[in-house]
């Protein structure tokens, strides 16, 4: 079950860099969080993956794709890149494999045994969430709302500013 | 592995009955148009002259998809052929699979082992009906986009932005229904309508949940965008809107899909507030009227019961939907946008502290 998945996932996730249109790489990345979804349903976390889906598949990236296409981004007809940035690229790409090596062959990802009762659940997750984990939960609601706050001054600011409603008097 | 047959079995069930209801809603519809606007609709399958009475849903069933799918597939030039073919999936697949978390029936025993009369049984059923509807959009988005067609282009960014917008109300007045029954389990919200107030009146959700039932109803019908909310094809304005460059099979695929939704929020609605496929008075025993001995009935029949009571009820809310596209004009955009926004948003909001406050103070009903 795992590997099929996981084929699915890592394909998807080499087109999104791989495509040259942006919105077929748009399409991969959706296609990525979904199959990460159905890896999560595998998990038997079942809430994480509706989440998953609701969040980033359903709502995020049809963001991605709106702004996208209203701003009409043609293919990069770039064929290189700056050096620099490939090198970077090569050199934190290369850090992160050999760490995710050194971690698969040292056995630390394996786990043992069958779930707990109840393990994945709407029930279990919630008193976990709105229990232990309250305080950060919280505290992370209010940076989201901070942020949206954020944006939509910084857009009225932009809008005020070209109203030609508010012409100042001439002196 | 007879876990798996099973499996495969309802799913099977689930997916052939909602192509076939999708389908046979094309021709009530158009039976159900040609009846409001004073016409005779379909009536042309009189098969070689020799059958006496009118057989118009052949003509949909069976005439319809043989001529779509024989059509010629055209794609336009400078289009992205990928994404063009792929576009009426992401709209079916999406309107297809939500069904597998709605309930049909009560749990039945066969053979020692007990069946959901649900194709999967899901935990998080409601997000998961929520997952998959939100997933719909990319079936409009990507089919506008890929046509390289401008007017297809506007009718996807205007589908997208109504379905968006639309997700906003429905998915508040969806936490009102948790908030009642205390669940995002389908089955066990189905389960908790079974029980009657003051003995008499079924506790169906409608009666704890008015308003939310009539938000969801209005978003449904938007996420459908159909007649009122069909701007995004609005073919005075657009042509056909984001499916303007398909043909043949792939304009059926939209067309089902399109019926597919019409059936979801029918089932949807249907679960969360008038009870599924309980049937008043009606339990695992037999039926209990109110002051009335109980008729004993064997559990076939009462399975079968609620069955047909889910499907009447379905039905019933298919056709509603029907009857307003037929009644009502459509919105303008600035309709659309102000009724989603300034209107039904605010109203989900408060609904959902007023529930909360309500169940703060009384508890839950149940």
């Amino acid at each position: 079950m795992f590997y099929p998945l996981a084929a699915v996932t890592v394909v998807s996730a080499l087109a999104v860099i791989t495509a040259r249109n942006p919105v077929r790489s748009a399409m991969a990345l959706v296609a990525t969080l979904a199959s990460l979804a159905v890896c999560f349903v595998a998990l038997g976390a079942h809430l994480v993956a509706a989440l998953q889906i609701i969040v980033y598949a359903g709502a995020v990236m049809v963001l991605f794709l709106f702004v996208i296409m209203l701003l009409n981004v043609q293919e990069d007809p770039h064929e290189g890149g700056r050096t620099g940035l490939k090198v970077a690229a090569a050199a934190i790409g290369a850090a992160l494999a050999a760490l995710f090596g050194t971690v698969l062959l040292r056995g630390g990802g394996s786990v043992e045994g069958a779930w707990p009762a109840g393990f994945g659940t709407t029930r279990a997750l919630a008193r976990v969430l709105f229990g232990d984990y309250l305080v950060a939960f919280e505290l992370t609601s209010v940076l989201l709302l901070v942020a949206v706050v954020g944006a939509v001054v910084l857009a009225r600011h932009d809008s005020d500013e070209s109203d030609p409603g508010e012409v100042e008097e001439p002196q | 592995m007879s876990v798996w047959l099973i499996g495969a079995i309802k799913s099977l069930v689930v997916v052939v009955m909602v192509l076939q209801l999708s389908a046979f809603l094309l021709w009530i519809e158009r039976k159900g148009s040609a009846l409001i606007q004073n016409r005779l609709g379909a009536n042309r399958a009189h098969i070689f002259g020799v059958v006496p009475f009118n057989l118009g849903f052949l003509n949909t069933l069976v005439a319809d998809p043989v001529k779509l799918f024989t059509k010629e597939d055209f794609v336009p030039a400078g289009s992205d052929r990928f994404l063009h073919a792929l576009a009426p999936f992401m709209a079916l697949f999406p309107a297809i699979i939500t069904f597998a978390a709605i309930p049909f029936g009560d749990s039945i025993r066969v053979a020692g082992r007990t069946i959901d009369l649900q194709a999967v049984h899901l935990d998080v059923g409601l997000l998961y009906i929520l997952a998959m509807v939100s997933m719909g959009v990319y079936g409009v988005v990507i089919a506008g986009w890929a046509s390289n067609n401008r007017w297809a282009l506007l009718g996807s960014i205007r589908g997208s932005a109504q379905m968006i917008s639309y997700e906003l109300a429905m998915g508040l007045a969806l936490v009102c229904v948790v908030l009642t029954y205390g669940s995002v389990d389908l089955q066990a919200i189905v389960r908790d309508q079974g029980r009657t107030l003051y003995g008499v009146v079924p506790a169906w959700g409608v009666l704890y949940q008015p308003v939310a039932f009539v938000l969801i109803f209005i978003a449904g019908m938007a996420e459908s965008k159909r007649v009122p909310f069909d701007i995004p094809e609005a073919e005075s304005e657009l042509i056909s809107g984001y499916f303007t460059e398909y043909s043949g099979g792939k304009q059926a695929a939209f067309m089902l899909a399109d019926f597919a939704e019409v059936v979801l929020v029918a089932g949807l609605v249907t679960t969360l507030f008038f009870g599924g496929w309980q049937v008043p008075w009606l339990t695992a025993q037999g039926w209990k009227f109110p002051g009335a001995e109980l008729i004993s009935l064997s559990p076939w029949t009462v399975t079968i019961l609620q069955v047909a009571a889910f499907s009447v009820k379905v039905l019933f809310f298919c056709w509603l939907q029907i009857l307003i596209r037929w009644t009502v004009p459509r919105f303008r955009y600035d309709q659309l946008m102000n009724l989603g926004w300034k209107r039904m948003m605010p109203i989900a909001l408060a609904n959902v502290v007023i529930t909360a406050a309500v169940i703060l103070v009384w508890g839950r009903a149940a």
